[in-house]
């Protein structure tokens, strides 16, 4: 990721300084949330299906080393060339080393977030490799050099006005245009142009299914299918834990996917890739890149059960109001903050307390992933070893003083209400963080403690 | 090398068992009010739903619509006379850029999404439902299923080198969350309900 800014707060606090902007961003997403429960909320068995989902996918994570190679059977069996990654290195190289032998230099490429978090096209790039991407999103932030900001919709943080000039500049449309129509046939054209003239196009997998090594790849655009079909070279990369057992459970996820991702009962296009056509070579990259590992921590494997419908950020209060850019991942949001600890301690130790905890996230989850639960277990882990924020750090053992005190906690409880009334800058300044975009509470007149020794003592 | 490590790795690291769910979603609603939630589900879509009782009354739509220098293709052998029959796959798949028209057979419809299936038997080039302009595609009435459990029970018993479900014409809503039809694929479609 080309983020510079590595640290939540920070990079929320400059999402912030444009208000209004920050309001459109979160009223955005709402929307998309909220189109999200009326689907949700049309199918009777809901709940139902998100069980099931839950099911097959510990099902999955527990006989995972058996469904991979069963998948790869199938595969090999349907004519697919099948390679393991086991990081994010081998997956690049792989990747570079099929369009090398085919002495291809340019490429098309749908939405695949692994291959963002393997920072593929800065690699191919390096090599002499010019990608495109499809995904009308995907190529606006391309253009604008940029990372996505969404795993679903990679522009939601741009307004169609700054579109209009990206695409003027880059693409020739009018200046000032910025009816999405025009804009999008204006992509249309161009990107149209760019399938029928390359040789290899690069999918991401949604699904793939041990049972008959096949994988799904989902769009509304029909970007994955224009540059796959036209493509003599297919290259389509997943993450280990994409697996899924049986095709009959493609119901169960084709059901849940698209409503929980944009409140639609499913994609455009889902389509199933099993064999390859005449005279094309499809090959599949299965990538681990800290996968496997993340597995054994029992606290936490069940993350990997995520499919990516991005229904966790969209319902985030706090993804909503600091945008995807702040979380400097792939994939941000509340799923992010619990994926990429295990991948990186260090360096994302901020994510896991880029939250209220309000478990809004857990409650749309398509597949039961208790997202709150286990950013509050990454808390625990990384004050353990010290990587906790600094002020959190002091303010919380001045705060375990204070109430292993009781007369001293009384004192301070007093103090503070004082305060809150008579001094109220003391704490209405710009160095107390709970004060920015917030006012402080009125005080009340008597702690609880004072109030009870009165009316019921 | 790296396939021996990832699997030692993920044995070692893969929790006990965990049994697979049986998936029993009973449908209790009948088949008239599938095909009624279909027809729902198309206008919502964009999709122009045409109910037909032969070919003969496709025919007859698709030749008041055609334009002459528009191309059009279909894979279907009844619609011959009036849109390019395409039997094979004869030439290269670019040669379909400048398709307007492609009529292409569904093998069945699901209700509760507006999806048809279509596997690669039924359109000869995997690219020709996509690269056209405008697609239209046949289904009979009686092979509409409510819910994507009964779809994947049908397809259980077929063989594909490649399926799609096709749910409407190609959008996107990248820009502002604006829906623009026609992102890469069709911009319009149209479904011959037959029967």
């Amino acid at each position: 990721m080309n983020s510079t800014i590595t640290n939540h707060a920070d990079a929320a606090i400059q999402f912030n300084l444009d208000e209004p902007r920050v309001d459109w961003h979160d009223k955005t997403l709402w929307f998309i949330r909220e189109k999200r429960d009326l689907a949700s909320h049309a199918i009777p068995e809901w709940e139902q299906l998100r069980e099931y989902a839950s099911q097959i996918k510990n099902n999955v994570l527990s006989n995972l080393s058996q469904y991979l190679q069963e998948f790869e059977k199938n595969a090999i069996a349907n004519g697919v060339i099948v390679h393991w990654a086991a990081d994010a290195a081998e997956h690049n190289q792989i990747v570079h080393s099929i369009l090398k032998k085919h002495q291809i230099d340019r490429m098309v490429k749908s939405k695949s977030m692994l291959t963002e978090e393997c920072g593929l096209n800065e690699y191919l790039e390096h090599n002499g490799i010019e990608v495109i991407d499809t995904d009308l999103g995907e190529r606006i932030v391309q253009l604008a050099k940029e990372p996505p900001s969404h795993i679903v919709l990679p522009c939601i943080h741009w307004k169609k006005e700054e579109i209009g000039e990206l695409f003027h500049k880059h693409l020739g449309t009018d200046k000032g245009a910025s009816d999405p129509k025009y804009l999008t046939a204006a992509a249309r054209e161009h990107l149209r142009e760019t399938f029928l003239t390359r040789r290899a196009a690069l999918t991401g997998v949604n699904f793939a299914v041990a049972e008959t090594g096949e994988f799904v790849v989902s769009t509304n655009e029909g970007n994955a299918d224009m540059g796959a079909h036209l493509a003599d070279i297919h290259i389509a990369c997943m993450g280990i834990e994409k697996i899924i057992p049986q095709q009959q459970h493609l119901g169960v996820f084709l059901r849940l996917l698209a409503r929980s991702a944009t409140g639609q009962p499913i994609t455009t296009y889902s389509s199933h890739f099993k064999k390859p056509q005449p005279h094309q070579e499809v090959h599949i990259v299965l990538v681990d890149n800290g996968r496997s590992v993340h597995l054994g921590k029992e606290d936490f494997r069940n993350s990997l059960k995520c499919i990516r419908c991005a229904a966790c950020m969209n319902t985030c209060p706090v993804y909503r109001r600091s945008g995807g850019h702040s979380y400097h991942n792939a994939v941000a949001g509340p799923i992010g903050s619990i994926l990429t600890p295990n991948f990186d301690m260090r360096a994302n130790k901020d994510l896991p307390f880029a939250s209220t905890l309000c478990g809004s996230c857990s409650n749309v989850c398509p597949v039961k992933i208790d997202i709150h639960d286990q950013l509050y277990k990454w808390r625990q882990v990384l004050m353990k070893e010290g990587l906790g924020p600094t002020t959190k750090n002091a303010s919380m053992k001045m705060m375990g003083w204070v109430l292993s005190k009781p007369s001293l906690y009384n004192i301070s409880g007093k103090a503070a209400r004082l305060v809150l009334k008579y001094s109220p800058f003391v704490v209405s300044n710009k160095l107390n963080p709970w004060y920015k975009q917030r006012e402080m509470p009125a005080p009340p007149k008597e702690s609880f403690k004072e109030w009870y020794k009165k009316n019921r003592g | 090398m790296s396939r021996e490590q990832i699997l030692r790795e993920v044995s070692k690291n893969q929790p006990a068992e965990r049994a697979l769910p049986v998936i029993d979603i009973p449908v209790t609603t009948t088949h008239a009010e599938w095909v009624e939630a279909l027809k729902k589900r198309l206008d919502i879509l964009h999709v122009d739903v045409r109910e037909v009782t032969d070919y003969s009354a496709i025919k007859a739509i698709l030749q008041q619509q055609a334009v002459p220098q528009e191309r059009s293709v279909t894979t279907i052998v009844a619609l011959g006379d009036v849109s390019t029959y395409i039997e094979t796959v004869k030439e290269d798949a670019h040669s379909l850029e400048d398709v307007d028209w492609a009529i292409i057979p569904a093998h069945f419809g699901v209700a509760e999404n507006g999806a048809m299936w279509v596997t690669e038997s039924l359109i000869q080039y995997r690219v020709l439902p996509f690269i056209t302009q405008q697609l239209a595609i046949v289904v009979n009435r009686k092979d509409i299923v409510y819910n994507m459990h009964q779809a994947y029970e049908r397809i259980a018993e077929t063989n594909y080198d490649f399926g799609v479900f096709i749910a409407g014409p190609s959008k996107t809503a990248d820009i502002e969350q604006s829906l623009v039809l026609g992102a890469h694929g069709p911009k319009g479609m149209t479904l011959f309900l037959l029967g």
